[in-house]
Order: structure tokens, then C-alpha cells, then sequence
């Protein structure tokens, strides 16, 4: 039921009548909010110029600076998270192909593994594999980069790790029995009929949800500014321009803002090549609620779809 | 552990402030996320726009970044309230565009064809919605929205790490940097915490979900 038009009839005389005063309430609502907020905002002269200026005017003093300062938290941001994906995407393919080829004994350990990084908060595994790394002498420093980046990475990874191990288990069970059956039937091992034919097409439907995964992992990475970790990503560096700047409201919607961008387009991207995998594909989930359905499948603990 | 062993009672009020907490957010989450909802699927166009731009900017800003605007932000603005407000404040307005997308989901998720009898036997927008398609929708959207929840509970704790006094993740900050205790023992109890809280909504949530699902 994509299409909401079945809601509801093609609107007769009277209807639109009914649709043309809520329109015109609707809008009184929206513009008497923005009214709030933009007559708040102007009487504590938050539109003043001095607090907009370092940020969009090119001929102010600060402006070069705070964009090059922006620009090394959006680096810092970037490679955080895509290590922490990539390392994620590797740890949890082995958690999750071990879980799906041990038997029921064996399984316990990773069972037990994935359950509690997905039951911990992100933050708390942060913050917990930063402090206990320090306290046990863990030689992160053998690691190229700063330390911080590390204590975040792992963090992520341990998290992240467990969700893309139920993403592949979800996309493996999606696939028809058929599929293993007819493996085994030509006499291939169990780890054949894995490598060979389910991870494969596994793979293929978890491109999409890989991505919208990368989303939460950006979102996450400023996770480090909350804690105190001194790693210099964008949210910290933001929050340091405001201090400098005094204007918190304006820093902060505009770090908030290239954040929304960049995760924009990137769920866009997850959406498109959702439609495009599945519209070749033996299954077609309905492409308006595909991204959900994804969450759902590997739900339980509850994925991070936040 | 001897650090939690003696400092029971000192975890014990932190689990409950972050329960309370928790349950402040649920509520107020589930109400707004509702009326989001609602707004986008409504027949007016602008509450539908005005819906789906609030579930996009929502979705697609990290927490931190709602939190640190609250805390940071709106004092400016000349609004004061405490931690434990702004943060659940906080944690409503983030959560309820995904409340939105859940609840949305299981309005996708009723045959279309449910809709149009409905249509067919003469029923009104209200009534379609009221006595076939909600009733419906509520039961497939249980499963995405008990998820959503549960993310919901985690994510207190990046209000705990805000500051919001007293909660579980505060306590563990008082317990290593006030008391000087060491951070394994006091963060394995603060973790323990969050692991009850976590881990029995999802049983409950794997409960109800076998109460209400409908073979489709």
C-alpha cells in the first residue's frame, strides 16, 4: 500500500472544499511555528551578523580558518567511519558464517558475543574499550594514528561487527531453501553450499543495508565528543569553533547540517540500489518500506537503525 | 568487582533514574512520533511535507547533535530547563522520526485491497483508517517499533554521558573519577545495568511479538 491515494477517494466538490481549510489550517500551523522560532531567535539577535559571518562570509577573518578546521573534522569523521565499517564488514561476515556453520553446542560462544554487544548502548562499549585498553597497557600506540582513533574504531567495530552478522544471517535465511538444497543435492560440503551459493546472493541484498549501516556509523563517530575521547572529529570540532566564536546556534546548525547532507545522500544511495537489486531479484520487497524491512528482519535487540 | 559490591545502592538508584528516564522518552515519543505519522498520511499536502522533512532532518542528524543543541543551544534562546529535560526532550524529537517510519511501515504493510473494500462499502477516510487499516497496521508495525524502542533505551545513555545526573552512565563517572575506583569493575557494572534493562524488553518484545503476529 505504497501508494496513499487508496486511502482515500479522488476528492469530490465538498471534499476538496474540507482539503482546501485543513491546507489552510495546516499552513497557519507550520508558519506559526517558524513564527515562534524565528521571532526567538531575532529577539536574542541570533540573526546578527558577527555570529554568522566566520561561517559564510569568505572576507571575514576567521572564515578560512574555521572551514579548514571543519574540513579535518569531516576527515576525521570519514576515516573513523569507514574503518570502523570496514572492519566491521570483515568481523562480522566471520561471526556471522560461524554462527550459521557450527552446531548448537559450538555456537554458544558467538551467540553469547553477538548478543551482548547488541544489547550494550555504543557509547558505553566506547567508553568501556577506552578505558580498559588504558587500564590494561593495550600498545595501541603500535597502530598508526592516534590512539583515540583507535579507542573509537574498536568501539564501533564491536557494535557494528554484531548488526552486519545479523544483516548477512537475515539475508542468507531470505534465501529460497532451494538454494542450499540443491548444493548439497550435487554433493557439495556445507562450506561449499556457503561460499559458493548462499554468501554470494547473500551479499547482493545486503549492499543496501550495508549502507544505511555506514550511516549510523558516521552518526556514531561523534559519539567521542560527548564522552571527552580527544579525538578531533567533526562534532568536536564545532563545538570548539562555537566556543571560540561564541555561537553555538549557528556552529551547531551548520556541523548539523553537513551531517544531514552527507547521511541524505547516502540513505538515498541506499534506497536506489535497494530498488535496483531487488527489481532483478527473485524477491521484490516493496521498495517504500524495503528500508525498514531490512531493520526489522534483524531486529531482537534492535539494530542501529538509530 | 568490590567496587559495585559496595556501591549496590549506588547502582541500584542510578538504574532507576535511568528507567525513569527511559519511560518519560517512551511515552513521550511514541505520542509525537504518532501525530508525525499521521501528518504523513493525512490527505492535506503541506502536514504531509511538513511530516516527511521533520522524519528526514531527524533521521539523518546524529543524537549528539540534537543533545549538544539543547544544551548548548537553547540557552541562548533564553530557555533553561535541566539536563534530565533537555534529554529526554532531546531524545523524544529523535526518536519520534523513527517511531514515524515504524508506524508508517505497518500502514505499508496492509494489503491495499483491505483499503479499497473499505472504500467500496461507502466507508470515509476516518472510519477506512479508524476500523480496518489502523487496527491492522499496529499489529505488523509492533515488531519495527519495539526495535525502535529498544534502540530508544540504548540511546539514553548518550543522554546519561550528556550529563543528566544521576542515571547509570553518571554513576559510573562518580564511582572512576570522583572515588578513584578503577574503570574495569565500575563500567562492567554500569554495562550489567544497561544489559538488564536491554536485554528483558527484548524477551518481552519477542512475547508480545508472537501475541499479536498475523499470518500474512
Amino acid at each position: 500500500m505504497s501508494d496513499q491515494s487508496v486511502l482515500y477517494d479522488v476528492p469530490g466538490p465538498r471534499a476538496v472544499r474540507r482539503q482546501r481549510i485543513g491546507t489552510a489550517l495546516a499552513l497557519l500551523f507550520i508558519a506559526g511555528l517558524l513564527g515562534v522560532a524565528v521571532q526567538r531567535l531575532a529577539s536574542r539577535g541570533q540573526f546578527d551578523a558577527e555570529l554568522w559571518e566566520p561561517w559564510i562570509n569568505p572576507g571575514s577573518d576567521d572564515f578560512a580558518q574555521v572551514w579548514e578546521l571543519v574540513g579535518k573534522g569531516a576527515l576525521a569523521t570519514g576515516i573513523a567511519a569507514v574503518l570502523a565499517i570496514t572492519f566491521s564488514l570483515v568481523v562480522g561476515v566471520l561471526l556471522g558464517v560461524t554462527r550459521m556453520m557450527t552446531g548448537r553446542i559450538g555456537r554458544i560462544p558467538v551467540v553469547a558475543f553477538i548478543e551482548l554487544f547488541r544489547g550494550l548502548p555504543v557509547v558505553i562499549t566506547i567508553v568501556f574499550v577506552w578505558r580498559a585498553m588504558v587500564e590494561l597497557g593495550v600498545p595501541v600506540d603500535v597502530l598508526p594514528g592516534e590512539d583515540a582513533l583507535w579507542y573509537l574504531v574498536i568501539g564501533l567495530t564491536l557494535y557494528n561487527s554484531v548488526i552486519v552478522a545479523e544483516i548477512l544471517r537475515a539475508g542468507v535465511a531470505s534465501l529460497p531453501s532451494g538454494q542450499g538444497e540443491a548444493g548439497r543435492a550435487v554433493g557439495m560440503t556445507e562450506g561449499q553450499v556457503m561460499r559458493a551459493i548462499l554468501l554470494p546472493q547473500a551479499f547482493r541484498t545486503m549492499l543496501p543495508a550495508l549502507i544505511s549501516q555506514l550511516v549510523v556509523v558516521l552518526k556514531d563517530t561523534s559519539l567521542a565528543a560527548v564522552i571527552g575521547l580527544g579525538y578531533l572529529e567533526l562534532l568536536r570540532r564545532g563545538n570548539q569553533i562555537s566556543q571560540v566564536l561564541d555561537n553555538p546556534i549557528q556552529s551547531l546548525s551548520i556541523v548539523g547540517s553537513l551531517f544531514i547532507l552527507i547521511n541524505y545522500a547516502l540513505s538515498r544511495l541506499a534506497v536506489y540500489l535497494e530498488r535496483r537489486l531487488s527489481s532483478s531479484s527473485y524477491s521484490s520487497p516493496d521498495p517504500a518500506t524495503a528500508g525498514i524491512t531490512l531493520e526489522s528482519q534483524s531486529r531482537g535487540g534492535g539494530p542501529g537503525g538509530l | 568487582m568490590e567496587p559495585v559490591i559496595d556501591n549496590l545502592d549506588l547502582y541500584w538508584s542510578g538504574f532507576l533514574t535511568s528507567l525513569e528516564f527511559i519511560v518519560y522518552s517512551l511515552v513521550g515519543s511514541m505520542l509525537l512520533g504518532t501525530l508525525i505519522a499521521a501528518f504523513r498520511v493525512s490527505p492535506i499536502a503541506a502536514l504531509r511535507s511538513f511530516g516527511s522533512a521533520y522524519v528526514t532532518v531527524v533521521r539523518n542528524c546524529p543524537l549528539t547533535i540534537v543533545l549538544f543543541f539543547m544544551a548548548f543551544g537553547l540557552p541562548e534562546l533564553g530557555i533553561n530547563y535541566s539536563f534530565f529535560t533537555f534529554g529526554i526532550v532531546g531524545l523524544v524529537i529523535y526518536t519520534s522520526a523513527f517511531v514515524c517510519e515504524a508506524l508508517r511501515s505497518g500502514i505499508n504493510a496492509v494489503p491495499a485491497g483491505q483499503a479499497e473494500a473499505a472504500r467500496a462499502i461507502g466507508l470515509t477516510f476516518s472510519q477506512t483508517m479508524r476500523e480496518v487499516v489502523l487496527p491492522q497496521a499496529f499489529r505488523s508495525a509492533v515488531p519495527p517499533l519495539g526495535s525502535v524502542q529498544i534502540a530508544m533505551f540504548k540511546n539514553s545513555a548518550v543522554a546519561g554521558a550528556f550529563g543528566i545526573g544521576g542515571d547509570l552512565y553518571s554513576v559510573g563517572r562518580t564511582l572512576t573519577s570522583a572515588r578513584g575506583f578503577e574503570y574495569i569493575p565500575v563500567l562492567t557494572g554500569v554495562a550489567i545495568g544497561y544489559l538488564v534493562i536491554t536485554l528483558s524488553a527484548g524477551a518481552a518484545l519477542a512475547v508480545i511479538e508472537r501475541k499479536v503476529a498475523i499470518a500474512r
